[in-house]
């Protein structure tokens, strides 16, 4: 399994990847908010990757810097490769909505004056578009009238539907997932989670942004641990079955903060960007922090996975 | 269906309250001002070389002693009946002169709504979707100096470059002057128009586009504009799929509620330009003490803002699906 996996090719391969936002504050001093600072993450063909970290870890900006639509005062820096190629403004411009699609948390992404049938097609209204779209939602089991509706016409079980629907209009070889099942009961999550699954099945690389570890165990093939604008740790699925398969004192934590593993949780909070400490962010968390931990900490490998921690072995 | 009749019976009803209370507060106002009918009818010079007898006549005949209460009620049971009353001033039917002065009227209030509301919803358009460019500050520096202009000294400024220094447009009145009717064709009364027109647009234009301007920036801002990026629609695409769609409404909504403001401004524009509106005569009409012409034309003009209003507030359910398809009530 690990090695079949190894020699599968690298769509998506991103570098201690930083966004930053320039903003004014007191007067007119400017200042630079490093929400994200080093991210890395890779997906392969065929291979969905969580990206699990709390609220406000700044997970959405991640999808947002890969299809390059952040807003104008964010700066990125760091590394994004694209089936090996740097990925540009001008290639995000070109393969966004097509090889690189978003799915959105729910219909507030979608235009509530605009039907939806249309506004899958981008207002495209060649019979290609419309036979593409009919197929689609075949696929989907959505019938052909929904795409009369307005999207507050929808139910809440088309709703999710339609939205996966909006990613199969193009070709999709990478698909992000931001937080697409927010407030869904479990088996609503497994359902929607089923699609992604397929996409993956396809060969497509699916990248799932959520804050809930539990459902990534469900359906991920590996997890990336990001806490505070950083990733702390690349995992593979099955590392999550033990706490001592995992490296990173958060991960080890989050864990512990499962429901069947006793639903313990550890004082403190996630550090705000603008008092983040130095070196290492869940140092003030951690029972063996120490000087070297305020220094520059590597992201290495370890045991298949990767971690940036000094301790972890 | 049925909840569309009862929407609309509820508007007639809100109409006529409208009206009654409007007729009614002009009529109190008139009442309480220094007004002679007689004065204004036959003219100082004809009252005092009148007998004592002739005078008593024709008091009786405009009702001056009557209390005002009675004099309303005469009014307005006759106005029911399509019967405005007699103009002191031109001495013809209220109903003939309105008819005559709005359809001069209403070309120039036309021209101008539809110039200031289409022209004043694309600078805004553009000016929201390219915020914080140079376009953006040009519309937004231009609406706001328009709107802190008043119209009149607009017109007044319009009046002196293109009739006076260019003489390339008539200095007012609705057609030449000495010309017979007959002789009078399209072209002169367009030419005629123009200048009332252009001030009317001109002022009309700012609100519109500084409306539209603030919701096409939500709209850029709004979730669904940044998932068609993320999508990889263009800015056209983005535009023409959501931006237009969705900042219409409201600018319709905002445009026929205006015909309030166009109107108000015609009232200076015409009288500037010497052009002979509706505007103008309700000047006329209150300068001269013609009450009959003056109830007439309040009368009318609040009907028409009221229909303004009353279109914006139907269009809102026509255009918009989750009001027309949500089943809400209107």
């Amino acid at each position: 399994m690990e090695s079949g996996k190894n020699t599968r090719k690298v769509i998506l391969d991103i570098e201690n990847l930083s966004v930053s936002f320039s903003q004014y504050d007191k007067g007119f001093a400017k200042a630079d908010l490093d929400v994200i600072r080093d991210l890395n993450v890779t997906v392969h063909e065929g291979e969905m990757v969580a990206v699990v970290g709390s609220s406000g870890s700044g997970k959405s900006l991640l999808a947002h810097g890969i299809l390059g639509i952040l807003p104008y005062n964010a700066r990125l820096g760091g590394r994004m490769l694209y089936e090996g190629e740097e990925l540009t403004r001008k290639r995000q411009e070109a393969l966004r909505g097509n090889e690189i699609v978003l799915v959105p948390q729910s219909v507030a992404f979608l235009d509530p004056l605009m039907k939806i049938g249309p506004q899958i097609r981008k207002g495209k209204k060649d019979a290609a578009a419309r036979e593409k779209l009919d197929r689609i939602f075949e696929g989907y089991h959505l019938k052909k009238e929904v795409q009369e509706l307005y999207p507050f016409e929808l139910s809440g079980g088309m709703n999710r539907r339609v939205l996966v629907s909006t990613a199969m209009m193009g070709n999709p070889r990478l698909v992000i997932a931001d937080e697409p099942t927010p407030g869904l009961h479990m088996k609503m999550v497994r359902r929607v989670m089923e699609h992604f699954r397929e996409m993956a099945d396809r060969g497509a690389g699916v990248l799932l942004i959520t804050h809930d570890l539990e459902q990534a165990l469900e359906v991920a093939d590996r997890v990336a641990v990001f806490y505070a604008g950083t990733t702390v740790e690349d995992a593979d699925v099955k590392d999550f079955i033990k706490e001592e398969t995992l490296r990173h004192p958060y991960s080890r934590a989050l864990w512990r903060a499962l429901p069947q593993n006793g639903f313990r949780f550890i004082g403190g909070t996630q550090p705000y960007v603008k008092d983040m400490p130095k070196g290492c962010p869940f140092g003030p968390r951690c029972d063996r922090y120490c000087e070297a931990c305020q220094g520059e900490i590597p992201y290495r490998k370890l045991r298949g996975g990767k971690v940036r921690c000094l301790y972890a072995q | 269906m049925k909840t569309h009749m009862f929407f609309l019976g509820k508007q007639g009803i809100r109409m006529l309250l409208l009206l009654v209370c409007v007729s009614i507060a002009a009529f109190f106002l008139v009442s309480v001002s220094p007004v002679d009918p007689l004065q204004a009818n036959v003219g100082q010079a004809a009252l005092g070389s009148m007998s004592p007898e002739q005078i008593e006549k024709l008091e009786a005949y405009w009702g001056v002693g009557e209390p005002p209460v009675q004099r309303f009620l005469a009014w307005a049971s006759d106005f029911f009946r399509g019967d405005m009353g007699i103009s002191l001033l031109y001495r013809r039917p209220v109903s003939g002169v309105i008819a005559e002065k709005f359809a001069n009227s209403i070309w120039l209030l036309a021209i101008a709504w539809v110039v200031s509301g289409v022209l004043g919803f694309c600078l805004g358009a553009l000016s929201g979707m390219k915020q914080g460019t140079w376009i953006d500050r040009l519309v937004k520096g231009y609406s706001l100096l328009i709107a802190s202009t008043p119209a009149f000294w607009l017109a007044l400024v319009l009046l002196m470059v293109f009739a006076v220094w260019l003489k390339i447009l008539p200095v007012g009145l609705s057609v030449p002057i000495g010309m017979e009717a007959a002789g009078v064709t399209l072209a002169d009364r367009v030419r005629h128009a123009i200048l009332p027109a252009l001030t009317l647009s001109i002022t009309g234009v700012s609100n519109i586009a500084l409306h539209t301007r603030e919701k096409m920036i939500d709209i850029c801002e709004s979730d669904y504009v940044l998932f068609a990026r993320a999508r990889g629609e263009s800015n056209w695409s983005i535009f023409k799929n959501h931006g237009f769609r969705n900042a219409i409404l409201p600018a319709l909504t905002l445009q026929f509620a205006s015909i309030s403001e166009i109107f108000g401004g015609s009232v200076l524009v015409e009288e500037i330009f010497s052009y002979p509106g509706l505007g103008q005569a309700a000047v006329t009409a209150g300068i001269g003490s013609d009450v009959p012409l003056l109830l007439g034309i309040t009368v009318i003009s609040a009907a028409i803002v009221f229909g303004g209003n009353l279109i914006a507030n139907i269009l809102y359910g026509l255009v918009d699906p989750r009001i027309r398809r949500g089943g809400g009530s209107l």
